[in-house]
This record gives C-alpha cells, sequence and structure tokens, in this order.
C-alpha cells in the first residue's frame, strides 16, 4: 500500500483533474494535526458521504473535538470521495487516507463509522473497500483496525452486523473514552482480535454481532436472538450522559463550500413529545436541556475560534426548551450589529414561535418552516401531534405579517390507515395558508410545501406497523402535486423507491448484510443521492437472497413477533411502545410527559447512567 | 474608516481553493481576528473585501493582494499582528499598506502576472527549449477557449526558458478585464502538462493609477 508521501505525490497529478479538490486536501481551520509517531493510539472518524455532507456533521463535530483532548490518542477524519476521485484513487491505486495526515485509513487502529442514516450503508462498504480492508468483520484479521459504528441508525445495528466489529449504541461522548481506553490496552497487551473484541463486548452500550446468533422461524421472521456464550449480556442497553458535556467550541472550518456553514450548538437533548413516527423522540430520551449560560458561552467562543457568520441552534422541539425566551433574548442582545445569522429550527406550532423568530431576525433572513405533519385531526390523533388548524393558519399570517414572505412546511404521508381525503386536507390546508399570505403581503407570498413518506422505524411505536403501498404513496404525491405546484407554491416529495430502501433497511435483520453487499457489488452507492441511486439492484440483492422486500416493508407485524432489534435497548420499554401503538389505533393521543410521567421505562433502565455530576439522581424534566 | 492593502502568499495548503472560497476564508480570518469589516449597503450587505486577480487552482503564490475596508484606526501594526494570528495554514503575510479610500478597485488596476514554472527532472529540455522559442518568434497563436477563438500570443509579454537545475519557464502574462493570459494554455502551446509542474505566480504589474478616481462603494 502507498504511504503518506506517495499519496501525497500522487495527489498532485489527481487533484487537478476533479470537481472540487478542496474536499481532499485538508489543511482547514481548527484541523488537528498531531504527531503520528509520538502517540500510540490512532483512530479515524469516517462519515460515509462525501465531504460537503460530512464535515458540518454534528456528531463527527463532538467526537473529534472530544477524542483529540486525549493526550494519547490523535484523531482524524476520511470522507467517501465522488465518483470521479474514486475512479482516479481506484485507476492510481491510491487507498481512502486521513485528511489530516494522508495516512491509510488502514494504518489506524480504529476506524469510527457514525450512520445517521441508513442509505449511507453501501458508502461505509465502498470506503472500507477504498481503504484496501475486507469489507467483512469475519474476512478481517489482528493486522486490521478494529471498525466500530454508531449514530441513529445503529439502533438497529443488524443489517449492517457483517461489516461492523463493534457497535456503540446510544450517546458517544463517555463510551468513546470506554473503547479507546481498551483498545489502548488490548493493543499494550497485544491482544488477538477477538479478545479485544470480547472485551469491548464488556463495556456497556457497545454491542459486537460476531458474539450473538440469530435464528428464523420458518416463515422468516425473526426467531431469537441469543447472545453466544452467557458472559455476554442478553440486552445491550443504549448509553447515555446524565448531563450535557461543554458543547464543541473548535469546529473544523472549511475552506470550500459546503451544506452548512454554521456553528451548531445542541440547546437540548431528547424530546417529551411523544409523536409516535419520530425514531429521534424515541431514541434520544431523556430530555436534557444545557443552561442558558452555557450556550451563550459555546456561542462566544465558536465565533472567536471559527469565524463563522452563522449559527443554529438545535433540538428536536426548541419551543420546549424551558428557557428558550430568556435564550432568544439574550442572543439577541449579546450578537446584535454583528452581521449573523442565526436560526433556530424545529418551533412549536403557535405564535409565540414567530415572536421568537423575529428576536433573532438579523440582516438576512430564511424562510419559517414549520412541520404540521398531518392535516385531519383523526391522522393528528394517530400520529399524537395534535394541533388545530386554526393554530397554523394564525401562525402563518403573524408570519407574513411581520416580514416573512416563505413559509415552508413538511408533511408526511402514507401512515396506516390513511385515506385520501387526509391527502386532500393537506392540498387544502396550504392553499389556506397561501390564500392568508396573499391577503397579506399579496403575491410575494410563497409557501413551499415537503411532503415525506412515512417510513415505521424501529424502537418506535410504529414499528411494528407496515410502510404504505407503493402504487398508493403514488396516489397520493399525484394528488397533492395537482395542486400544489401553481404560482407561489412549491411542493418536493420523496422518491417512493427511496422509501422502500430505507425501510427495510431500517426495520430489517442481518439476513440484510447479503444483500448490501450484493448491491455494493453491483454498483450501489450514495443510495442517499437521487440522481445515483438505483432500485433495481436492490431488488434483484433481495431477490437473491431469496427475501421478498414485502416482509421488512407493507408487512404488518405481530405484537408477539420478535424483532430483530429486541435485543437492543433505547430504555423505552417494549410495553410502552405496544400501548401507544394501541393508542394510535384507537386514534387517542398521549399528553407531553412533562405533563405526567407515562412510565416509558427510561428512568428505570437508564438509572445507573443517569447521574449528576455530584452523583445526585436525575429525574425527568417536568413542565414549570 | 481606513482601507489596507495586504500584500500574502499562498502556499500549497490552500493551493485547491479557488476565488470565491478564498474570499470566504478571508471573511472569516478577518471576524477570527476581530477586525471590524466594514460592509457594504443595500438590502444583502457584504464585507468589503476586494482581492486583485483569480489565481487558477493548484498554483501556490508570492504576490497576492486584498484590500479591505475597516471601521477601525487601528495602526497597520496592530492589524497585522491580529491578523497573522488568526490566518489559516496557507496563507502567509508580508505587508500590510494604507491606500487612498477612493482610489480604483484592485481588479481593475492589475496589468500583467508573471510565472514560474518549475519542470520535473525526468522533462526532456530540448523540445521545450526549441517550443519557446518558436512561439516567441510566432505572430499569432489561434487558440480557442470555451468555444471562442482567440490569439494568445499578444497576451504573452514575456517568455524565457531556463535550463540550469532546476529547469524553469518564466512567462510574463495579461492579466486584464477581456485580456487575460493563462499559464496553462501557454504549457499546453509548449507540450507541457500542466499537472507535473509547480507553478508559482511570483509578480503582478498593477498599472499606474489614472488621476480621476472611483471605488465602487
Amino acid at each position: 500500500m502507498l504511504n503518506r508521501i506517495e499519496i501525497k505525490k500522487k495527489l498532485k497529478v489527481i487533484l487537478p483533474t476533479v470537481v472540487k479538490p478542496g474536499r481532499y486536501f485538508g489543511g482547514e481551520f481548527n484541523h488537528v494535526v498531531k504527531n503520528w509517531d509520538e502517540i500510540g493510539l490512532r483512530m479515524a472518524l469516517v462519515f460515509p458521504d462525501i465531504y460537503d455532507i460530512g464535515v458540518p456533521n454534528l456528531g463527527i463535530s463532538i467526537l473529534y473535538e472530544t477524542i483529540n483532548k486525549r493526550p494519547d490518542t490523535l484523531c482524524e477524519r476520511a470522507y467517501v470521495p465522488w465518483l470521479d476521485m474514486e475512479e482516479a484513487m481506484r485507476e492510481n491505486k491510491l487507498p481512502l487516507y486521513a485528511l489530516e495526515s494522508c495516512t491509510p485509513l488502514a494504518e489506524f487502529d480504529v476506524i469510527g463509522f457514525t450512520l445517521p442514516y441508513e442509505t449511507l450503508y453501501t458508502n461505509v462498504l465502498n470506503a472500507l473497500d477504498l481503504a484496501g480492508l475486507p469489507i467483512r468483520s469475519a474476512d478481517r484479521n489482528d493486522s486490521h483496525p478494529i471498525i466500530i459504528a454508531g449514530g441513529h441508525a445503529a439502533f438497529n445495528p443488524e443489517p449492517m452486523s457483517a461489516f461492523i466489529d463493534a457497535f456503540v449504541i446510544g450517546e458517544g461522548e463517555e463510551a468513546i473514552h470506554d473503547v479507546l481506553d481498551c483498545i489502548k490496552s488490548a493493543k499494550a497487551e497485544k491482544l488477538s482480535r477477538i479478545q479485544t473484541l470480547e472485551r469491548l463486548q464488556a463495556i456497556p452500550g457497545i454491542y459486537v454481532p460476531a458474539f450473538y446468533n440469530v435464528s428464523y422461524n420458518e416463515d422468516g421472521t425473526v426467531k431469537s436472538v441469543e447472545p453466544a456464550s452467557p458472559k455476554f449480556p442478553k440486552k445491550i442497553i443504549k448509553r447515555v450522559v446524565g448531563i450535557l458535556p461543554d458543547p464543541p467550541t473548535h469546529f473544523v472550518v472549511p475552506s470550500i463550500d459546503v451544506v452548512h456553514n454554521r456553528i451548531a450548538v445542541e440547546i437540548m437533548r431528547g424530546c417529551t413529545r411523544g409523536c409516535r413516527f419520530c425514531h429521534a423522540g424515541m431514541v434520544n430520551r431523556p430530555v436534557r436541556e444545557r443552561p442558558v449560560e452555557q450556550i451563550v458561552n459555546a456561542i462566544e467562543e465558536s465565533l472567536k475560534n471559527t469565524g463563522y457568520e452563522e449559527i443554529a441552534l438545535l433540538s428536536l422541539s426548541s419551543s420546549d426548551y424551558m428557557h428558550i425566551e430568556e435564550l432568544v433574548s439574550t442572543i439577541s442582545e449579546r450578537f446584535a450589529g454583528r452581521n449573523l445569522v442565526i436560526s433556530l429550527p424545529s418551533l412549536r406550532i403557535e405564535t409565540f414561535a414567530v415572536g421568537l423568530m423575529e428576536k433573532l431576525k438579523g440582516v438576512r433572513q430564511g424562510g419559517f418552516t414549520l412541520a404540521p405533519e398531518a392535516s385531519t385531526d383523526r391522522m393528528r390523533s394517530f400520529i399524537n401531534k395534535p394541533i388545530q388548524a386554526e393554530q397554523l393558519l394564525e401562525t402563518a399570517r403573524q408570519i407574513y405579517s411581520r416580514g416573512w414572505n416563505s413559509i415552508k412546511l413538511y408533511f408526511m404521508i402514507g401512515h396506516p390507515s390513511e385515506t385520501m381525503e387526509d391527502v386532500q386536507a393537506i392540498a387544502d390546508l396550504c392553499k389556506q395558508v397561501i390564500k392568508e399570505g396573499r391577503k397579506i403581503i399579496g403575491n410575494k407570498a410563497s409557501l413551499h410545501t415537503g411532503v415525506s413518506t412515512f417510513v415505521p422505524k424501529s424502537h418506535t411505536p410504529f414499528q411494528w406497523a407496515a410502510l404504505d403501498s407503493i402504487q398508493n404513496v403514488l396516489d397520493k404525491q399525484n394528488l397533492l402535486k395537482d395542486q400544489l405546484r401553481t404560482p407561489g407554491m412549491k411542493m418536493t416529495w420523496s422518491n417512493p423507491r427511496e422509501t422502500i430502501l430505507e425501510a427495510t433497511l431500517s426495520r430489517g435483520d442481518r439476513r440484510l448484510s447479503d444483500v448490501i453487499e450484493d448491491a455494493w457489488r453491483h454498483g450501489a452507492k450514495f443510495d442517499a443521492w437521487m440522481d445515483q441511486f438505483n432500485y433495481n439492484l436492490w431488488i434483484d440483492a433481495l431477490e437473491g437472497a431469496g427475501l421478498p422486500p414485502a416482509i421488512y416493508t407493507t408487512r404488518e407485524r405481530e405484537i408477539s413477533e420478535v424483532l430483530p432489534w429486541d435485543h437492543i435497548s433505547t430504555g423505552i420499554s417494549r410495553k410502552y411502545l405496544e400501548r401507544e401503538y394501541q393508542k394510535a389505533l384507537d386514534g387517542e393521543t398521549t399528553d407531553d410527559c412533562r405533563d405526567q410521567c407515562l412510565a416509558c421505562g427510561i428512568v428505570p433502565t437508564l438509572t445507573n447512567q443517569l447521574k449528576d455530576k455530584d452523583g445526585v439522581q436525575w429525574v425527568c424534566l417536568e413542565a414549570a | 474608516m481606513q482601507r489596507v492593502r495586504i500584500h500574502y502568499f499562498k502556499g500549497e495548503a490552500l493551493q485547491y481553493i479557488g476565488n470565491l472560497d478564498l474570499h470566504k476564508v478571508w471573511e472569516r480570518t478577518f471576524r477570527r481576528a476581530q477586525v471590524p469589516l466594514a460592509y457594504s449597503q443595500g438590502f444583502h450587505p457584504q464585507p468589503r473585501i476586494h482581492q486583485a486577480c483569480p489565481l487558477p487552482l493548484g498554483f501556490t503564490s508570492q504576490v497576492e493582494l486584498l484590500d479591505f475596508w475597516c471601521d477601525s484606526d487601528e495602526s497597520l501594526a496592530e492589524l497585522q499582528a491580529k491578523l497573522e494570528k488568526s490566518v489559516q495554514p496557507g496563507i502567509e503575510i508580508q505587508t500590510l499598506t494604507n491606500i487612498p479610500l477612493r482610489s480604483p478597485a484592485l481588479q481593475t488596476i492589475v496589468e500583467s502576472a508573471l510565472y514560474q514554472v518549475i519542470l520535473p527532472e525526468d522533462c526532456d529540455l530540448t523540445p521545450i527549449q526549441a517550443k519557446v522559442n518558436q512561439l516567441n518568434g510566432a505572430e499569432s497563436c489561434l487558440r480557442e477557449r470555451r468555444g471562442k477563438q482567440y490569439d494568445l500570443r499578444p497576451l504573452i509579454k514575456e517568455l524565457t526558458f531556463s535550463s540550469s537545475k532546476p529547469a524553469s519557464i518564466t512567462m510574463r502574462l495579461m492579466a486584464m478585464p477581456g485580456a487575460t493570459g493563462r499559464p496553462e494554455e501557454v504549457l499546453e502551446e509548449l507540450g507541457i502538462s500542466p499537472f507535473v509542474v509547480d507553478v508559482v505566480r511570483t509578480d503582478l504589474t498593477l498599472l499606474s493609477i489614472p488621476e480621476e478616481t472611483e471605488t465602487n462603494a
């Protein structure tokens, strides 16, 4: 394999021939270059898509900063090359290398992939292959790095289980230190790969799929997932941090334009709303808020360290952050007159939100985004996101009359029991919204409707639910397209075939490893890219493995069925999810659990982890 | 308000960063340095930074020029110290000079640029020498750029070859709006792949400032 110097030499010849060569050269402000020869433990973080998408990823930013604070470890980054660069790399036998030092990935001790969504899976295989590593865990030996993965999609690790040595389930801030300490000592003791993996499996929240056996029923459903030895736990409980640590403030500032050029500050983690379709809302419990002062200081510090002109205040439901008013006033006073753009997404649909946004409005302003998700009371009860139509219209009136010309509304179609009337109601509501806008600002008013398709996700109350049929989805999309693409209105929607892939991968079992490999061997990569996604490769791969796609998608699962991820615990009990599913079917809503504890199981399951810094037992936040 | 011209080197770390991106790199450098840039007026106020003359991707330079306007009466030495602390690898600040506020925009006063091309060691020099002589002797050199025919010859003000190690070519090319010669086009005429050489911009010639001045205020 080429060494660092040879790689640099080749890059000189290759880079002038590819699009955006700045993606492949590193050298960004705030990147961390440590002396390779002086540091014993080396980790590479990989975002399995191109640089432009990977650099702003908050998970990678947090881990990069956290790991590089360790004096005993160096952490570098890699991204997947775009097609032109991949071709040039393969032609020139250039292995995938880390940007900081141009070291081939294969020379690191640990490679960590983040898996925020399922349509990146083939890129992971491609990255391993480009790195010159066997893609399957079983084919790697003591000379190869340990491959770990984490992120939201890892809550159902099974489809990627053949390729990843160890998954980190849940939050990485503390778990990563346990993993690195373990690998460090394993390296010092010269442990074999299998011994190292056994040690890793002993860490809470770590899942080594090779130590678990899956059996299947005759109908193709999972019969059981059992540890291969009694020394491994029956259930892997996710990791959480009791208190959110200081947010990152030394973001890598790319020298080229990427999808988000900004400082991202997580103001709160978790959500108590309990929208039944929402994976993030379920797997990120409990809610932990950051103090206003910590957020403001982090912004101040990050501005100094990065020179960015844009700040995003992130959470799953910003309006629920208890000190949101104080936060917004403090930020608007403290950072006024600095030509900054501050965004606060995920606001509840109420006029109060418009006031908050108005305070943050600087010189430039984008549109105003709201996510009603559904348009009839019946569907809102089903998904547990009750919002009155009048409330939305009043909020829209406020938005249009207070200086915004454009609103973006997010809806979701394809929920079980949804009818064409429910879909028609989405179109009607959108038309009402734009009508209000026109009354206020005339033809300047615009409305962008984003229509996604419901994907039943693991660990949510809808994990048993069926995916809508492709014909239904197309009919529903066509109904909306016919009515929502008039002057001043724009609509975007998701490709129903991509939705099928997402649904298959997110609720699949470990037999899908063969399918992913097969699809990749036949050319599947960048499945999240509309122009690269090739549905037929996947259908062929599923057929080749004797797995009809319907068993993962349009089939409603029995409550009693063993689900492929049942051995992974988010802390929420299966009973709670069952209860919520039943309530959905009965058309009943569930209140925000800040108002009344719903015994979801989080506190008892995570009790050992939920301690504050003085060791005081943690309790869920309650409404003020 | 003062207007300051920075002379800096652009090194290898930023050789694949194009002109637009470099503009952002500088904006962020000023923010980190807490140098209060002046902003343009209008609906989308932009920080007032002007660059002289885009450097083609893959090249390095010893003569990059950038003008900025700032609402601060700090001395040049103070500004330079702040910027040097905040600048990223790939930029080496040389000097800062004050420029009259209303002197013409930087990009309008560049006349020509000097490039030095270092040839690879294993390069056959004889044909290159011959082609340099041939191009120097030619009256015109018709080429196509984006489907339009143009004459490269009058854009070359100077072209010399040196065989002393490392062998190199020096060229001075016109760099005025609508009349810009590109080093990679000259290299192509000489039968040299621009991917195997190192190109450094070593000088910019500015026009003497005309009597009537204007700014893009």
